[in-house]
Parts: structure tokens; sequence; C-alpha cells
């Protein structure tokens, strides 16, 4: 874990970083974060609780307590990742792990909405390409450079055509991704729904 | 791209505008919250100098950390004390109605809304739990968020979203006696996957739908998200708009006569278009428990837990490490597996009709030696019917625990947990790994009734054996 911790902020372009592989499917938030640590008011302290108790039963033999996983940014996953809980403390545990890009088969859909939301950009790729860049990370470290713009992850020996949703990029490119501000940019607007709708005079 | 269906009409009818990146701002008219998901986000507004733009539209309870031995106040849970204390605080700062522990109104936030006449037809609602699907019984669209979109929600009534798909899912004929809508759910699901429903929102349709009661209908719907759907929904009807008369906060008078007339022309048209249309036969859908570790993992209380071989490509993976984390062989049969603990209660099964169909297997009946069982009532108002209808003592007579509402073991936040490898026979909704409280904690998912079947023979069980007996 990060000693020291930045939220993203503002356009995101580009991601350079150290990959990190977990493999398995159906990989869900109370297994990324179990539910004893959403005790908090507060995302701060769930970094080094990640993966918990997964990391527990492997007793130091889990990706994310392996010596050269260190400073790895991107992380290597699989199908359907981040399914069940709607707690959004799951990203932020990764983020705060060091996590700043994911890259998979498929996301869970309240997971992947969650991590654009706090910056964390999601790509997909083939199963044979995960299939790839994971026996890869096996023997040897994988820095990768990722474009946001293009898409392209590059490094020395393997180079990826990622998939991302276009209002996602586009969230990213422009900052965006922090909606508020611009969800506020329509204040008339949401008025009018508010005195138009049928429901809100009954 | 789906047409004239109910989601497609209260979609466009919430739409504020199309944001540049090309998602929709989709208006929220209703936002529940409760304790463990919002801190952060009023967190959020006091850092951006932001307020809560529609205070009137969003709700609050607490559910997930509450005990269900002792409530009384501060929790001995230190931790869960503070998280009850910020959201009183950030409640009465902002103006937010909060039903709190003894107000007759507390429980689980997807009990509490509907019980109350809040949750009604054609209305957005959006909570930061993934459960929220379960609104979706009354045709409307409801769907889980996390703690940003909470924020963003706060501050200006509004989320971010891309519009889902519309998936159909056609259940003929009807359940056979001994089979409940959690059985057809887990049947669902196990046969579409769990993440099949990524990007869709389920229509739940047919005469096997038509038929369930609201509260069987809430069971459905809230489980879409275990099938990867993050919003499921069935169309109203004549016992929808039952359901909700007279309740607290639904229409009165002219205004009732005025919803129902809106609400009648809400229902997808009958020659409305789906991305998908998926049909099943609801009569051949048996008892289902879990075997797994996920809730599309299960089979009929009459089939062996399959081979390897027997699961496409995809699902062997998953498989093989349930097999290992359950115990179970390939093969094996689910039926007389032994569990040490039994749950009745969540969002999914913690209702009055719940409590009725368990109690009424419990009845003079004694719950076995071996097994710990414990029913916590989904809110304050099904604990003081159940105590009404004397239910409460039929439970504790069997040897049943009668608890205080809350989430409790669904999830084990408070100090309901199973312990060590126990194995638990739960009306939940989630068998993920270490889900109720141990990091080698199992969980079988089946209907109340199978939970109480289980406890009186210490093991898994055939409800329909039991009833005809």
């Amino acid at each position: 874990m990060k000693s020291e911790f930045t939220p993203p902020f503002g356009k995101i372009t580009q991601i350079v970083g150290k990959c990190i592989s977990l493999i398995g499917n159906d990989i869900d938030t109370d297994r990324i974060i179990p539910a004893r640590f959403l005790k908090c008011v507060n995302f701060d302290s769930l970094g080094k609780s990640v993966f918990e108790d997964d990391r527990e039963t492997l007793k130091g033999k889990h990706p994310f307590d392996l010596k050269e996983n260190k400073n790895a940014s991107i992380l290597i996953v699989n199908s359907n990742f981040g399914c069940g809980s709607s707690r959004e403390h799951a990203p932020q545990a990764l983020m705060r792990w060091g996590i700043k890009a994911i890259i998979g088969e498929s996301f869970a859909e309240i997971f992947y909405s969650n991590c654009i939301a706090i910056g964390i950009p999601c790509f997909t790729l083939s199963k044979k390409s995960i299939q790839v860049i994971q026996k890869y990370i096996d023997n040897k470290s994988l820095f990768l450079e990722i474009e946001l713009k293009s898409s392209l992850a590059k490094s020395k020996d393997l180079n990826f055509d990622l998939e991302i949703k276009e209002s996602s990029r586009k969230m990213f490119l422009s900052g965006e991704w922090d909606a508020t501000s611009t969800l506020l940019e329509n204040e008339n607007l949401i008025e009018d729904k508010f005195k138009n709708l049928p429901y809100l005079k009954f | 791209m789906s047409q004239d269906t109910l989601f497609d009409k209260v979609w466009d009818l919430h739409k504020v505008s199309s944001l540049p990146g090309g998602s929709d701002q989709i208006f929220i008219g209703l936002h529940l919250i409760h304790e463990v998901t919002s801190p952060q986000a009023f967190g959020a507004l006091k850092d951006k100098n932001l307020k809560v733009k529609f205070p009137t539209r969003t709700v609050a309870t607490v559910d997930h950390i509450v005990p269900t031995d002792n409530q009384s106040r501060p929790f001995k849970d230190n931790l869960a004390e503070q998280m009850i204390e910020t959201l009183e605080k950030n409640c009465l700062q902002h103006k937010i109605r909060f039903f709190n522990i003894g107000s007759g109104n507390q429980g689980i936030v997807h009990v509490v809304a509907p019980e109350l006449g809040l949750t009604q037809p054609g209305m957005t609602i959006a909570c930061g739990d993934s459960h929220t699907s379960t609104h979706g019984a009354f045709g409307s669209i409801a769907f889980g968020i996390g703690t940003s979109q909470v924020r963003d929600v706060l501050a200006t009534q509004t989320i971010a979203m891309n519009k889902l798909k519309v998936r159909q899912i056609w259940c003929e004929n009807k359940l056979s006696n001994g089979v409940y809508a959690k059985d057809l759910v887990l049947h669902i699901i196990s046969e579409l996957g769990v993440k099949a429903g990524v990007g869709f929102a389920y229509e739940f349709a047919g005469p096997a739908i038509t038929a369930l009661s609201m509260e069987e209908r809430m069971t459905i719907c809230n489980m879409s998200i275990e099938g990867g759907a993050r919003c499921g929904y069935i169309n109203p009807d004549e016992k929808t708009f039952n359901y909700i008369k007279n309740k607290l906060c639904a229409p009165k008078n002219e205004n009732w006569d005025e919803a129902l007339l809106w609400w009648k022309s809400l229902k997808s048209d009958a020659n409305s278009i789906y991305d998908d249309v998926i049909k099943f036969d609801a009569s051949k859908v048996e008892p289902t428990v879990t075997w797994g570790i996920t809730p599309g993992q299960s089979v009929g209380i009459n089939q062996q837990i399959p081979l390897l071989e027997e699961l496409s490509p995809n699902d062997q993976f998953v498989a093989e490490e349930a097999y290992e984390y359950m115990g179970f062989k390939p093969g094996q049969s689910i039926k007389d597996t032994p569990v040490d603990v039994c749950f009745i209660g969540s969002c999914t099964n913690g209702r009055i009709s719940d409590l009725r169909v368990a109690a009424k297997v419990l009845k003079d009946k004694k719950v076995s030696e071996k097994v710990k069982a414990f029913v916590v009532p989904g809110s304050e108002k099904v604990a003081n019917e159940a105590k009404k209808e004397g239910l409460d003592i039929i439970f504790k007579d069997s040897g049943f625990q009668w608890r205080e509402p809350g989430c409790s073991m669904c999830l084990a936040m408070n100090s309901d947990k199973l312990i060590g490898n126990q194995v638990s026979a739960s009306s939940s909704n989630r068998n993920f790994k270490g889900r109720q409280g141990s990091p080698s904690g199992r969980t079988l998912l089946m209907s109340p009734a199978m939970v109480a079947v289980a406890a009186i023979n210490g093991k898994v069980s055939d409800v329909r054996e039991f009833i005809d007996r």
C-alpha cells in the first residue's frame, strides 16, 4: 500500500504502471472488501484491508501480498469482476492500495459505474488476450502505458487495443467523470423536472 | 433497442438531459439512504460546499449495522454507534426524514419503503445498496448506486447513467405447491448465469409472475442483481395498487384517483419491443438450493451438485473454486447436507408472508439440537404484525431465537456471524465466500420454508415431503 494517497483529479488521459494479475471469475465486492470493514464513516483506511480474507487464507501468496507486485497500479482480472454489493468501498479500497486502472474480460455493472465515478478507468479485452497478459505476468513484470484517447496499451513486448465505453472515455478525457458539477450545470432543467413529475404532486 | 416498455416510459419521463459523454442525466424521484453508504457522501457535500437539493425526496433508515439482540443505545459496538450517530446528525442537519429504531417504522430499507407506501409505480428509485432492485416489484425503475452517486443524488437529485437494455423474462404456468418465489428466482439465475443481466433491466412477466403476491414479487426483483441486472421490474396491476392503498405515504383522496389513472398507463404496451425475451416454465421449478459461492450455483432439491464436465467451460472455473470452498464433491446430493445455522430474514425474505410460511412449517415442531436458528424480522412493522399473529411464540417454541429487525447475518455487519466453516441454511441473497461473517463460512441459499425444514431436520430437506407428512 502506498503511504500517501492522492485521489485522481481532473482530466485522465494516460495511465502508466506495473500490472498485477488476479485470476478468477465472479470475484465479488464482499471479497474485495469484507463487510466488517464497511463500519467506517470515511474511506481513508480501506487500502490495507483490500482482499483481507482471501489474503489471510493464502498466507502471503495472494497477488496483493507478493513482493513483485508492490507498487503495481494496473489490475488484470477475468470475468464479471466486482459483482454483488454496490459498496463503493470496494473500488475505494483498490484505489487506496494503489490501483489506477483495471483491465478485465468483463465487469459487474454497479462496480463499473463506481470505478468511473471515482476516476478508475476499466477496460475490457478478450478472454484470450487477458490470458496472454496473465501468463506473461507469471514470469516477468509487465509495465503498460495506456492512452485513454486511442485505448492503446503499449509495453516492450506486448501491445493491446483495449476497449472502453465511449461515454466513459469521454468523461475521463474531459474530467467530467467527477460528475457533480456537470450535473449541476442543468439546474434549471432539474427544477423543471421536479415541478412536472406527476407523482411529486400526489 | 427496446420501445414502449415500462422501462422506456419511466426512463424517458425522468430524463433531464443528454450529457456530453453520451450518457443520460436521470432524475431520481425517491432516494433512500442508510448508515453504511451515506456518510462519505455527506462528507463530500461538505467538502464541495453543497446542499441537499430536495431534502423531501430522500428518506433514511438504519439497518446494516444494527444489533438484533440488544438495541439499547449506545450500541456495544463503538463503530456501529458512530455510524448511527453520523446518520442521525446528517439527517437532522439536512432536514431528511429518518425512521430510527423505535419509531415503529425502522427496518431494512427495502422492506420499509414499500410498507410505508413510499415505493410507487413509475418512480425512479435509487439507494446506495444493490438490492434496491426490490422496488421494481411495484413498476418503478429502481437500482443500486455507489457512494459517489449518492453524493450526486443528494446534491442534484440526478445521476449520470447509460440507458439499460430491456430483457423480458416470461414465466409460463404457475409454481407448484411448496415452491416459492425464491426458488423461481434462484432457478432463473442458475439458468441465465450471474452476469447475463449486465447492461439489462429485467422485466419479469407472465402468468407465474402475475399470480405472485407483492411480497413474492419483491423477492424476485430483489435478486435481479444476483443475475447481473442492476434493475428488475414487474408491470403494476390491481395487486400493486391494493398493496399501496392506505399506506402512510400513499396518495390520498382525489390524489389517489389521479395516481391510479397514471399508474395504469405505465405498463409495457402489448406491442412493446424488447431487446431480448427468455421464457421459463414455472411449473417445472423445484425447491432450489445453492451449493456454491455464487447465487447462480444452485440445483433443485432432488438434483445432484453438477459434475465439472456438465458445466460450460466458462462456469468450470468458479465451480472448481466452489467445490473446494464448500467441501462438496461433484455429483453429491444437496439433500441431507447437514446445517449448523438457520437464518430467516433479509430484504429478500424477511417480510411478514415469509415469517408466516416459516411459522406454519415450525408450528408444534422443534429445531434440531445441533442447529442454531434465528429469525430477524425485516422491519419493526413486520415484527409487530408477527407478534400480533403470535408468530413470535411459534418461532420461540420451536427453538428459533426471535430477534430485533435489521440486515443481520445476510451480510454480518453486526455480531450475527457464522463461526469457522459452519454451514448456514439462509433465506438471504448471497452465498459469496465469507459473506456471513466468517472467512470460511458456507452459505446455502433457499426459501424461508426450506430454512425452517432444514432447522427441524438439521439438514437440507424437501419442504414438500414435510408438508405432506
